[in-house]
């Protein structure tokens, strides 16, 4: 065997954190989907390396909650940023103390109200239903408990909107919540942890619905010229999720990570939520939303009031004894 | 009994180690649990238990007619069989999930004939998935007990009843499995209340949640560490009363067993019974294998695509997996030259403890000096060598018993003691077993998922690479991450079985 290069392997193994340590780096953990090939991670992640002269970096793991968990057991560590937390989980991540106010104030083009001055939002949609044209279509959850329909949804713990459709049951229902995902627990096939798992499960044909967004069609539509898929109008009306970023107090990079929020919110950012992460971004951009983008846009809109913790662990109590009978 | 000096203080040291290792976790679990379980837990905790029984009774039961069968059977294959049944005992639990789904999942063989039948396809995910994968992983070892149990019936025995044209299966079988299946049973239990992996992999919501992977869903989804150490509490508390009643009941680990030679029976001959055993061995056999090879088959077309980090992990794996081994051996072999009530009793207290109960004991030890996802590896490494205990003090323990026996006098009359007698008299004769203690260790932590999957942090093993890429639906790549863990495991259990038998030839 040539000697020569396994001599000279050490040397580039040692000079490589060298070479790498010129450029400032930044952490960004964000959730699955975000950083996927196809989904918007790779785009602003070019984009904002171009115009920071840093080396961006993904780390993933999970949903929105999942990313939350994982700060609170394993601390911040080296990530600067987070990408994916929600509407939902404001008052819980607050409370960690780990998140530092971003001092941006961006013209937000958000059907809601927001104000604050730590989480920042970066996209926004409607839950939804999703199916295949053809297949099972309820009209509502009542409808959907009395089908036969199967559905796959996400663990409320770990992700997002699995904690959004039981906010949006609440909204829908209050007190006979409950009785609702009793009557729905026959349709659940499985919970997954993160929406990535239950969309994969989904298109795998492991069941007829998933809980997705009223925007996932024009993936199928818009990305592979598929129109069968179709998301289901629901006569309850449908709730709104705002999802958010926010910089990490312990960040060695205080001001990187302040740049990229403000990069997150900025046009060419924006102009890949639409198409990248398939929902309404958080400023509208002049071209507008692109052709078959809202192929279904929900007559009705619920609002869920602003969720503590209590509420949120009342929740998800209910919703683990109705499904473990 | 032999009376051994130079082990009596490493053998209490070490049994005082393994008290403070099992039983120390439970001081900050009781510090931070006991706030009452929600409906859901006790739904987690009847499921677990629930689940238990019944891969319990069908592996039991199912075992029956196969030992039966392999215990009076002379056929070209037998020792492989027998050796085969052996084997899912150290298989990574994922690569029995991935065999099930690649032949009974919705996109599985079996589906795919039902679909091509215009019949509705399979689905495994739930309850009947976790079973199934118990029964997959359990009915091996449920055999090999009864084989055991059929083979310490004296050869005579079945003779005198061929003479005398009495009901073997009254009196000779009957109550044999009377006396070998309630410790079947237990052990079967005992191991399935453990299982996380599984329920992880194929359990599917709150109706198929194990107390185990409720641990982990407390801690990872919602890093509620007090819900986390009361579940570990009620884990602990079941695992222990099943590990009680498995040790009171059940013989030891059959390492023997299946090695003596089947006997030939008189009442055995007629058609139906020749047909029935064929069709028992046949169909175990097929239940087994089927799932392995498709797995494997898928494992071998996704080393194409393995991930980046594939490497990185092998070594973590491989650096874990030596952890373990060395980590078991310093407990075990003081303990098991020592000897005596002691050393049995420390040996059999990991049974009562399960990764996600000792890891959640550390990370909350651990908590407030440094992120527990810091230490995930060197964690692992000494959870999987605690838990892989007991066997190797059930392997070191007759044959440092022996060695004293044989030589033990005469060590005495030439005045060896201390580390003399460590090198000259027990450590070539405990090779052999030194080697297989190490390689079941090993074998054992290449596979294991439990503590680097609770702890988490930037390092991976194979096995959490393989379950992440089975969450994202990337099954062959996750098969080949499996398959790689599995060579990994197979590996340092021959070369350190090798390593053991070297000496004694």
């Amino acid at each position: 065997m040539n000697g020569r290069p396994v001599r000279l392997l050490p040397l580039l193994l040692l000079a490589a954190p060298a070479m790498a340590q010129e450029r400032p780096v930044l952490t960004v953990l964000a959730y699955d989907s975000f950083v996927a090939q196809w989904g918007p991670g790779p785009g602003i992640e070019a984009g904002f390396e171009a115009a920071c002269g840093c080396d961006l970096r993904w780390a993933t793991g999970g949903d929105g909650a999942a990313l939350l968990a994982r700060l609170q057991l394993e601390g911040p560590g080296e990530v600067d940023a987070v990408v994916g937390l929600d509407d939902a989980l404001v008052a819980r991540a607050r409370a960690t103390g780990l998140f530092a106010p971003h001092g941006l104030a961006p013209a937000l083009d958000l059907p809601v109200a927001w104000e604050d001055g730590t989480f920042l939002p970066f996209d926004w949609g409607w839950f939804a239903f999703v199916g295949r044209r053809g297949g099972p279509m309820p009209e509502g959850f009542e409808d959907l408990a009395a089908s036969d329909a199967s559905v796959v949804i996400q663990d409320p713990r770990s992700s997002t909107p699995g904690l959004g459709l039981l906010r949006w049951v609440e909204a829908a229902y209050g007190d006979r919540a409950g009785a609702v995902w009793e009557a729905l627990a026959d349709n659940v096939v499985t919970v997954t942890p993160g929406w990535s798992e239950a969309y994969g499960l989904f298109l795998e044909g492991e069941a007829d619905l998933v809980l997705s967004y009223s925007t996932s069609p024009a993936y199928h539509l818009i990305a592979e010229g598929d129109a069968g898929y179709v998301a289901l109008p629901f006569a309850e009306g449908h709730l709104l999720q705002v999802e958010v970023a926010a910089a990490l107090a312990a960040s060695d990079a205080p001001d990187l990570a302040r740049d990229f929020l403000a990069y997150l919110v900025s046009p060419p950012a924006q102009g890949l939520m639409a198409t990248g992460n398939w929902m309404y971004p958080a400023v509208l951009p002049p071209e507008g939303l692109p052709e078959g983008f809202e192929s279904m846009r929900p007559a009705a809109t619920l609002v869920a009031p602003p969720l503590s913790e209590e509420a949120r662990e009342a929740l998800v109590e209910t919703w683990r004894a109705a499904l473990s009978r | 009994m032999a009376r051994r000096p130079v082990a009596l203080i490493p053998g209490r040291l070490a049994a005082l180690l393994v008290a403070l290792l099992c039983l120390g976790p439970l001081v900050p679990l009781l510090l931070a649990g006991g706030g009452g379980l929600a409906p859901a837990d006790w739904a987690a905790l009847r499921f677990t238990l629930w689940q238990a029984a019944l891969s319990a009774a069908l592996s039991a039961a199912l075992a029956v007619p196969v030992a039966r069968a392999l215990a009076r059977r002379a056929f070209a294959g037998r020792a492989a069989l027998v050796a085969l049944l052996g084997a899912p005992f150290l298989l990574p639990a994922l690569a029995a999930v991935l065999g099930l789904l690649a032949l009974f999942g919705r996109g599985g063989i079996v589906s795919d004939a039902l679909a091509a039948l215009g019949l509705p396809r399979l689905s495994i995910y739930g309850a009947g998935g976790v079973v199934l994968a118990h029964v997959f992983l359990n009915l091996p070892l449920a055999t090999r007990l009864l084989l055991a149990g059929w083979e310490a019936i004296p050869a005579e025995r079945f003779r005198l009843a061929a003479t005398l044209d009495a009901p073997v299966w009254r009196l000779l079988e009957r109550p044999m499995l009377a006396r070998a299946l309630p410790g079947t049973v237990a052990t079967v239990f005992a191991l399935s209340l453990a299982s996380f992996a599984v329920a992880l992999t194929l359990g599917g919501g709150p109706a198929a949640t194990t107390v185990e992977l409720a641990i982990y869903q407390a801690l990872r989804f919602e890093a509620d560490f007090a819900g986390a150490a009361t579940l570990a509490l009620v884990q602990y508390a079941i695992g222990g009363a099943a590990a009680a009643l498995a040790w009171a009941l059940a013989p030891p680990p059959p390492w023997g067993a299946g090695r003596g030679r089947p006997v030939a029976r008189w009442d055995a001959g007629g058609r139906l019974a020749r047909w029935g055993d064929a069709a028992a061995l046949a169909l175990a056999s097929a239940f087994l294998l089927l799932p392995l090879g498709a797995a494997a088959l898928r494992g071998l077309a996704g080393l194409a695509e393995l991930p980046a980090g594939t490497g990185r992990a092998a070594l973590n794996s491989l650096l874990v997996a030596l952890g373990a081994a060395l980590a078991c051996l310093v407990l075990a072999l003081p303990l098991a030259l020592r000897g005596g009530a002691l050393a049995r009793l420390a040996g059999s207290l990991p049974l009562a403890a399960s990764a996600l109960v000792l890891g959640t004991g550390a990370a909350l030890l651990l908590r407030p000096l440094v992120a527990p996802s810091a230490l995930a590896l060197p964690l692992a490494a000494l959870v999987d060598g605690l838990l892989a205990l007991p066997f190797a003090v059930a392997l070191l323990g007759p044959a440092a018993e022996e060695a004293e026996a044989r030589h033990g006098r005469l060590a005495d009359a030439l005045r060896l003691g201390g580390w003399a007698r460590l090198r000259l008299l027990h450590l070539p004769l405990l090779r052999p077993a030194l080697g297989l203690s190490l390689g079941l260790a090993a074998a054992l932590s290449a596979g294991s998922l439990g503590v680097v999957a609770l702890l988490g942090g930037d390092e991976a093993t194979l096995p959490l690479l393989a379950a992440r890429l089975l969450g994202a639906y990337r099954t062959e790549a996750a098969a080949a991450v499996t398959l790689l863990a599995l060579l990994l495991g197979l590996a340092l259990l021959l070369l350190f079985d090798l390593w053991g038998r070297r000496a004694a030839a």
